[in-house]
């Protein structure tokens, strides 16, 4: 299928992408990797008047692991996944990238793309919750970096603001004593998450100092399981003490019922894929001393 | 409407297109490159994968003013010298194909796989085409005619050092 008409535009400075979000308003849609928005478009589910082509833009791209993690927006799936710094600082990342889709599908899609668009489905979401990151964007009124605890808001949506860019994700190298890692379920037929779990632990003299565990797939959007992180504070890490943990994974959590997974189901993989993920976490925090 | 300039196996290809044309779309109808085939609408059968400055894309899913000043790679590019790829040389010789909807797809998508992992194993070529889609073989060919091109590239003498 072929996507309606629409006015292509590739600025190639963030400030003159700012400025045709601004001068088309609800008119216009960034244009990234694509994999999001052309097959929606192809099925005439999306058809904006106005695409901003970004990948143009120079500052935008690229990785950077000095000090912080700091990856560019439109930086590819592939690019993630075979960047050898960020397999040392945050393995998780590229670990859980190198799940998404098909080779195909990681030579055009972007960090930022998927972000931005908060498929209740995709991995990334769940992997930069656990890590704490935060999300750069830049609009009209300046630049500002927002907590990835919050940026999704419900199904599809974010906290960017209309005429907003996403311009990078920052976060914090991995140091002794954590341990990140992400676990899916994946849909057999798209590639998607059924269930996605990333989880994060810091040891500190053998107990559990910091926690985080953020799951995506199962509901509306990726987010993060407190219940969870403060069960498994203090503990020791073992498997009964993540047993235990994990098994209030999906307590209170607003869960997805399609033709893929029902409720219940899904619960269920919530708390098994916590499980799995805490698991791996803690036992890489404990040989990364 | 936008003028765009490609490379297309070797040759600069300058034409105007609508922005909404689809890479797929302007290599088969404008530049009648035909091999590159469309099996879907949803972005999953992999038939359209042609290389985009180097990497496997699918191009229904790339926007031909996307593609403007890269170089591209479609299965009529692949064979030099009227000398077979090693690829389309084990998909004939492994008989990887059947009806031959999928192989251009196939192909291009494994000649991806094999530039950035030279010596895959059966799992990882199996991996390496999850984004290619093939209603006739089974698949079982499909892998083999990929091993027999990863072996054929790399030995060190004889025709596939050529290519
Ligand atoms: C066959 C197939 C399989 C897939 N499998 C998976 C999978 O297993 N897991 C997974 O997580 N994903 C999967 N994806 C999705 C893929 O990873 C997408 O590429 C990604 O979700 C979106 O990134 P993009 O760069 O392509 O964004 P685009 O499609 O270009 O954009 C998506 C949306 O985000 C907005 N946007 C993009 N960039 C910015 C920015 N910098 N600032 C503000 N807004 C922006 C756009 O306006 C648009 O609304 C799959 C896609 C396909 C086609
Ligand atoms: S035509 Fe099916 S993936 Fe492109
Ligand atoms: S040979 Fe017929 S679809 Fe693959």
């Amino acid at each position: 299928m072929i996507p309606c008409p629409f006015e292509y535009y590739a600025p190639t400075t963030v400030a003159e992408a700012i400025e045709l979000l601004e001068r088309f308003g609800d008119e216009a849609r960034i244009l990234a990797g694509g994999h999001s928005l052309l097959p929606a478009m192809k099925l005439r589910l999306a058809a904006p008047a106005v695409l901003i082509d970004i990948t143009r833009i120079a500052e935008l791209r690229g990785i950077s692991t000095e000090g912080m993690v700091r990856i560019g927006a439109t930086t590819t799936w592939s690019e993630i996944e075979g960047h050898a710094g960020l397999r040392r600082a945050v393995p998780a990342l590229p670990e859980a990238v190198s799940l998404i889709g098909d080779l195909q599908v990681r030579n055009r899609g972007t960090l930022g793309g998927a972000l931005a668009h908060a498929d209740p489905a995709a991995d990334a979401p769940a992997v930069v919750l656990a890590l704490d990151a935060r999300i750069e964007a830049r609009g009209p009124t300046g630049e500002r970096s927002i907590p990835v605890d919050g940026f999704f808001t419900d199904m599809l949506t974010t906290a960017l603001q209309p005429a907003e860019v996403l311009t990078a994700v920052v976060m914090s190298p991995l140091g002794a004593g954590e341990g990140a890692a992400y676990v899916k379920y994946r849909h057999p037929a798209s590639g998607y998450a059924i269930v996605g779990v990333a989880a994060y632990v810091k040891l500190t003299d053998g107990q559990v100092s910091a926690c985080r565990l953020a799951v995506t797939g199962a509901g509306p959007m990726a987010v993060r399981r407190s219940g969870v992180e403060h069960a498994l504070l203090g503990t020791d890490g073992s498997s009964a003490a993540i047993a235990a943990a994990a098994a209030i994974a999906s307590e209170g959590m607003d869960i997805l019922d399609d033709l893929h997974a029902g409720e219940e189901y899904r619960r269920a993989m919530v708390n098994v894929h916590a499980r799995r993920a805490l698991a791996a976490a803690v036992e890489r925090a404990r040989s990364r001393i | 409407m936008p003028v765009i300039s490609l490379t297309v196996n070797g040759k600069t290809c300058i034409g105007e297109v609508e922005p909404r044309t689809l890479l797929v779309h302007y290599l088969r109808e404008q530049l009648n490159l035909t091999g590159t085939h469309i099996g879907c609408d949803t972005s999953q059968c992999g038939a359209c994968v042609v290389h985009l400055n180097g990497a496997s894309v699918k191009a229904c899913t790339v926007l031909a003013v996307q593609a403007d000043g890269a170089t591209i790679t479609t299965i009529e590019g692949l064979a030099q010298n009227g000398q077979l790829h090693p690829l389309q040389e084990g998909f004939w010789q492994q008989h990887g194909l059947q009806c031959g909807f999928c192989t251009p797809g196939m192909i291009m998508a494994a000649a991806d796989l094999l530039q950035r992992n030279p010596h895959p194993t059966d799992e990882a070529i199996r991996r390496g085409l999850e984004g290619n889609l093939c209603r006739c073989t089974g698949y079982e060919n499909i892998v083999r005619a990929v091993r027999y091109a990863a072996e054929k590239l790399r030995a060190p003498t004889g025709a596939a050092s050529e290519v």
